[in-house]
């Protein structure tokens, strides 16, 4: 039936071919035609995936931009009662974890078996650290009253001296609009911070998976793919973190 | 109308097909703007409609397989894909001009318009009068005259649509929006919420009556509950303590309301703001945004403690405001509690009269 | 047979002597487990599609529970309460778990890897995950209907939904967001699909427009749907929490939900109708015999549409007090965005010509598509036009421009694209006079629900309303009547579909004679759809090729 649809010439092929089935890998997709195909396809769906999460993610970063435009001075007021040195430490945990992630990245690419495990093991270390400083900025926040909804309160921002916080205090409507922008912080953050929580757990099966010796031979496609999503998640912490903690901060106080 | 199309068409068009309960009345001035751009959108979906079916039944009747056993393979043609490109365009760039002169000609209300308030809520329309009429669910309004809706909402979006005079608006919480009409056949016509708002929208609807302007006059003075909608606000002014700052002294705390609706008034950012309804309720609500240069921003705010119809008493009130003589005698009503009564104290402009 | 050579001569082989193959997809793997654990595109197609046909009639019950009641003026069959959520249900239903999914996740499943040549999508594992989720999304609208409705409308219009409903939001919302993953996916995987996994020899420009339109569309599907997903998360934490980002006393604005939801839910349209369109592309060439009028225009203008479509959406929102100048400007964007569907219609229309034309079901679902989609699209100018739209916005006019263009146009797509492609999927034929029949007595019904409506529309009769003044009630008993119809219409292929599956005729190859890839292999095809990978090396629609290839072929089918 199908002969009359031309169809690969074989002659040249079949002895490609059957050199490709020794060295064909376990986890070649038989869809697919050759490995080149499968790698370039997971890797050409990992970053149309990114892109939808960028749209995800910009609608939150739109509301930001709008709300800040219009509260500005609520914005930097409560701006200013994030940690800068806890920020900028996640900051570095972040980066270096992606660091991490790329020396592995390139231990599966030529074999290092052992080199691989480190790497992903310290990315998820560096990971569960920053959640753990998170954590504990978030817990600040709850004691200070700052999370939205009911349990919120404006009276640090109306009347900043009675806490013996150094800030120009904000008439109250202005202060109620803090609100948004600890709304903003949590919505942001914590959606990042889901992200990197699945991360973290999918780095457990790789590292698991890495173990067995998966990832260390010619199988590099899902450390591949999973490293260009922790970097994208990276990148997005890397565009909060100004947006958030450095609002109206002066270099000299 | 009549310059672009026969009287007898146009007649034809509205009177008889509102006859057979297929077309609304045209009840306002722009009710005969907007139905034309309609006769023309339905004109062009006609005849595009009729093309693309002649075309479809002309080639099914010609090429079909017992007439025409053999297809011709055809490529395309650069000329047909231009035609059928511009074409459409340049009728969809028309619609798009006139339809955009038609919503700026309906949404631009003229300066000489009387303005209503209507405050919509979960699920009724409340109407009010500057003299202090109350409606609920109805809408008088005289014939001849512009007539400026000021609509906010209490609650939930909601949507004010007077279907017979073309016009309608969304009716949002939290900023005012305006929409005007002129009447010209006295009548009983339909008004409808068009936003979906809960379990009664459907019933969210009302009627709105047009009289002659003398009808309108006696029915003004027929319906009048007491008092107007700024002795109402003047009431809330000097209650809510707004007559401490904006007294209206030179030294007072806050500035000057006299004469300021329709000012325009440089704030202490530097930026320049024009004074309307949607400005003095935001000044009420959010005050600090809106502080006057020259004066500190100390002015609490009233978010949450006043209603949406004390607001627009409150801004009716600052908008009838020309001089702050009363202002300054309920200062005096009660500051005489305390102390004998002074003499009025500069600020006050020499040679004023009582309001 | 003998011709001359520019010309083609095609008779549909004869197919008393077709036989069904021994060994394809649906046989070649047994028990329940091989088909809910499938990778095979064609088995999730499959699989798709009986989801979707249940949703759909779900979605029918509501769409006639609510004509029921407005046969009358007052509010006499059921609560106000109940009807707003039977209009709610059937939006959500409709738009989510039908419209969306339907061309796509059921025929462009099944078609696009065989229509490039290619074995599977490139993510099977996934493509059986954008079912389950679909599934779980389907499931938590029954349960929220279940567990006593949700009356938000589909627009979940805030503040209502956020702050003034008892109702199921959340649980509404959350099914809405998983089915959306599930419709990310599919289009995900058509576009890493669509790029790397063409045969040899298969150009962008030999794709079949079918494979054109659902690119469109998925690049739509990607890119959109993240949008209302965050919406949907902000509607849930505002509901939750109270944090404000929608509540004017706290310094929100309603409007932001607004402007967030019709991101999405404007290139949402397209996303349905694009794939439709690429049905017709298809249909038209095959029963007219000859290639697609203007094949790059028709394959730009689909990429045109989801791109404009992105630049549309504050359309739905011009009475909503944005500033005036924002208006102009969607406006005429909007204009813009109309012009590509209108070269479609064109060049659909110069199709038939000189061609060679039978009329076959899908060939009247076809003609009934460029019909109403014309009249669909056209009405969309009127609400496109800044002043027209004051006038028409939130009546029974949007209603009836919607319905042509979902239903006049999209589902008569879907059902041209069924019955098309069912010899292929199934093997069989189904019952030509009764599908004739289903196909005019559809066509019939919708008109007469519709139409009113748009004379309902101009009168002002608001949406959404659950009485109405008594004036006009001889356009509501119509358009009902109509529904009534309707629902006949849609019932037939229902039953006739579902014999044909024991019953009809063994359908063979090519039953239509068509070019494009998937009518050169068996019908069923099997598993890996093709035995050798194959090269191609002719334009799309090439009936020439097409002619030479039968004259050399034994002239039985099977």
């Amino acid at each position: 039936m199908d002969s009359a649809i031309a169809t690969h010439p074989h002659t040249h092929e079949t002895a490609v071919h059957a050199d490709h089935e020794h060295a064909s890998l376990p986890q070649h997709r038989h869809h697919f035609e050759t490995e080149e195909q499968q790698r370039e396809a997971g890797s050409f769906g990992m970053w149309l995936f990114l892109l939808t999460e960028i749209m995800f993610f910009g609608g939150m970063f739109f509301a930001y931009l709008l709300y800040r435009n219009w509260y500005y001075p609520a914005f930097a007021v409560a701006s200013n009662q994030l940690s800068v040195p806890l920020g900028a430490a996640n900051t570095a945990i972040l980066i270096t974890s992606g660091f991490c992630m790329a020396v592995g990245v390139w231990a599966a690419e030529v074999r290092r078996r052992k080199m691989l495990v480190l790497m992903l093991v310290l990315t998820t270390v560096f990971g569960i650290a920053f959640i753990g400083v998170k954590a504990d900025e978030y817990h600040e926040k709850y004691e200070m009253h700052h999370i939205p909804g009911a349990d919120f309160s404006v009276a640090q921002f109306v009347n900043p001296a009675a806490y013996g916080i150094k800030e120009e205090p904000l008439n109250p409507d202005m202060a109620q609009k803090t609100e948004i922008y600890f709304f903003l912080y949590f919505a942001m953050t914590g959606m990042h911070a889901v992200h990197m929580i699945i991360g973290i757990v999918l780095l457990f099966w790789l590292t698991h998976r890495a173990w067995r010796g998966d990832f260390s031979s010619g199988y590099v496609a899902p450390i591949e793919n999973f490293g260009l999503y922790w970097h994208f998640v990276d990148i997005v912490w890397l565009f909060l973190f100004p947006l958030l903690y450095l609002i109206n901060r002066h270099p000299l106080h | 109308m009549d310059r672009f199309i026969s009287p007898v068409l146009w007649q034809f068009l509205t009177k008889w097909m509102h006859a057979s309960a297929l077309f609304p009345p045209e009840a306002s001035t722009i009710s005969p703007y907007m139905d034309a751009l309609y006769f023309f959108l339905l004109l062009m979906t006609i005849v595009g409609t009729s093309l693309v079916a002649i075309l479809l039944f002309g080639f099914c009747i010609r090429y079909r397989r017992e007439k025409s056993p053999v297809a011709t393979q055809v490529e395309g043609s650069t000329l047909l894909e231009a035609t059928w490109t511009i074409i459409p365009l340049a009728i969809f760039l028309l619609v798009f001009v006139w339809g955009a002169l038609l919503y700026f000609r309906i949404y631009d209300p003229p300066t000489n318009a009387m303005n209503i308030y209507i405050v919509g809520k979960q699920w009724m329309w409340k109407a009010e009068h500057p003299g202090g009429q109350h409606e609920i669910n109805a809408l008088h309004v005289p014939t001849g005259r512009p007539v400026q809706l000021t609509m906010i909402s209490q609650d939930v979006f909601h949507s004010f649509s007077i279907p017979d005079f073309r016009v309608k608006r969304e009716v949002i919480p939290g900023r005012y929006s305006t929409v005007w009409f002129q009447a010209t056949e006295p009548g009983t016509y339909h008004l409808f919420c068009t936003q979906y708002c809960g379990t009664l929208h459907s019933s969210m609807i009302g009627e709105v009556t047009v009289l002659s302007p003398d009808d309108y006059k006696k029915w003004l003075e027929e319906s009048t509950s007491g008092m107007s909608l700024a002795q109402n606000g003047e009431r809330l002014f000097a209650s809510m303590g707004c007559n401490a700052c904006h007294s209206g002294n030179a030294a007072a705390r806050g500035p000057n309301l006299a004469g300021v609706f329709g000012s325009r008034l440089t704030l202490t950012d530097g930026s320049q703001r024009l004074v309307d309804d949607a400005y003095l309720r935001d000044a009420i609500l959010n005050p600090s945004q809106h502080v006057t240069a020259g004066y500190a921003p100390i002015m609490p705010t009233y978010q949450g403690q006043i209603s949406e119809d004390g607001l627009i008493d409150l801004v009716e009130y600052i908008k009838t405001l020309q001089t702050n003589y009363r202002i300054q005698q309920t200062q005096m009503t009660s500051a005489s509690d305390q102390a004998a009564p002074t003499t009025p104290t500069e600020g006050i402009t020499p040679g004023m009269v009582k309001p | 047979m003998s011709a001359p050579a520019t010309h083609t001569i095609l008779s549909l082989p004869d197919q008393s002597t077709a036989k069904m193959p021994k060994r394809h997809y649906l046989n070649n793997e047994d028990g329940l487990l091989s088909w809910l654990l499938t990778g095979d595109h064609k088995r999730i197609a499959i699989l798709y599609l009986i989801s979707i046909t249940f949703f759909f009639f779900i979605g029918g019950a509501f769409a006639g529970l609510i004509r029921l009641e407005l046969l009358t003026p007052q509010p006499d069959l059921v609560a106000a309460d109940t009807y707003n959520k039977f209009f709610t249900m059937h939006g959500i239903i409709m738009i989510f778990l039908f419209l969306v999914p339907s061309v796509p996740a059921t025929l462009g499943n099944f078609l696009i890897p065989i229509m490039l040549g290619a074995k599977d999508l490139a993510f099977p594992k996934i493509n059986l995950l954008s079912w389950y989720l679909y599934l779980i999304g389907g499931t938590l609208t029954l349960a929220a209907l279940v567990l006593g409705g949700v009356d938000t409308g589909w627009t979940f219009t805030t503040p209502l939904s956020t702050h003034y409903l008892n109702t199921h939001v959340l649980t509404a919302a959350t099914a809405i967001f998983i089915a959306g993953f599930s419709s990310i996916f599919t289009g995900l995987n058509f576009i890493v699909t669509i790029h790397r996994m063409r045969c040899p020899g298969m150009t962008w420009f030999r794709m079949p427009l079918f494979v054109w339109s659902h690119y469109a569309a998925s690049l739509l599907m990607v890119l959109g749907t993240p949008v209302l997903a965050i919406a949907l998360v902000l509607v849930a934490l505002e509901r939750i929490a109270g944090i404000g980002v929608f509540d004017p006393a706290k310094g929100g604005d309603p409007l932001l939900f607004q402007h967030l939801f019709w991101f999405y839910s404007h290139p949402a349209v397209y996303i349905m109708i694009l794939p439709g369109m690429g049905v017709i592309s298809e249909v038209i060439s095959t029963f007219s015999r000859k290639r697609v009028f203007g094949y790059s225009a028709v394959a730009f203008s689909s990429v045109a549409i989801a791109l404009f479509g992105f630049f549309v959406w504050e359309h739905h929102m011009f009475i909503m007090g944005v500033s005036n100048y924002s208006a102009l400007v969607f406006s005429l964007l909007t204009m813009l965005v109309a012009v590509p569907s209108a070269i479609k219609i064109f060049n659909w229309t110069f199709t038939l010509q000189k061609g060679s034309i039978t009329f076959e079901t899908p060939m009247l679902y076809a003609f009934g598509f460029m019909g109403l989609f014309t009249i669909g699209g056209l009405t969309g100018v009127f609400l496109g036009s800044l002043g027209m739209d004051i006038h028409l916005t939130e009546t029974y006019f949007i209603v009836a421009h919607f319905h042509f263009v979902m239903v006049g146009g999209m589902l008569m797509a879907f059902l041209a694209g069924v019955h098309f492609w069912w010899p292929k999927m199934t093997g069989r034929m189904y019952p030509e006079s009764l599908s004739k029949l289903a196909a005019v007595t559809t066509f019939i019904g919708f008109n007469l629900t519709f139409l009113p409506q748009f004379i309902l529309g101009y009168l002002g009769m608001p949406r959404r309303y659950h009485a109405y003044p008594p004036e006009f009630q001889v356009l509501n008993v119509l358009s009902t009547a109509g529904a009534t119809v309707l629902g006949v219409g849609y019932m037939l292929p229902l039953l006739y579909l579902g014999w044909s599956l024991k019953y009809g005729a063994i359908a063979g190859n090519n039953p239509w004679q068509a070019t494009g890839l998937e009518w050169q292999i068996q019908s069923p095809p099997i598993t890996a759809n093709f035995i050798e990978t194959p090269v191609m090396d002719h334009e799309a629609y090439d009936y020439e090729w097409l002619e030479k290839k039968t004259l050399n072929e034994v002239t039985t089918v099977g």
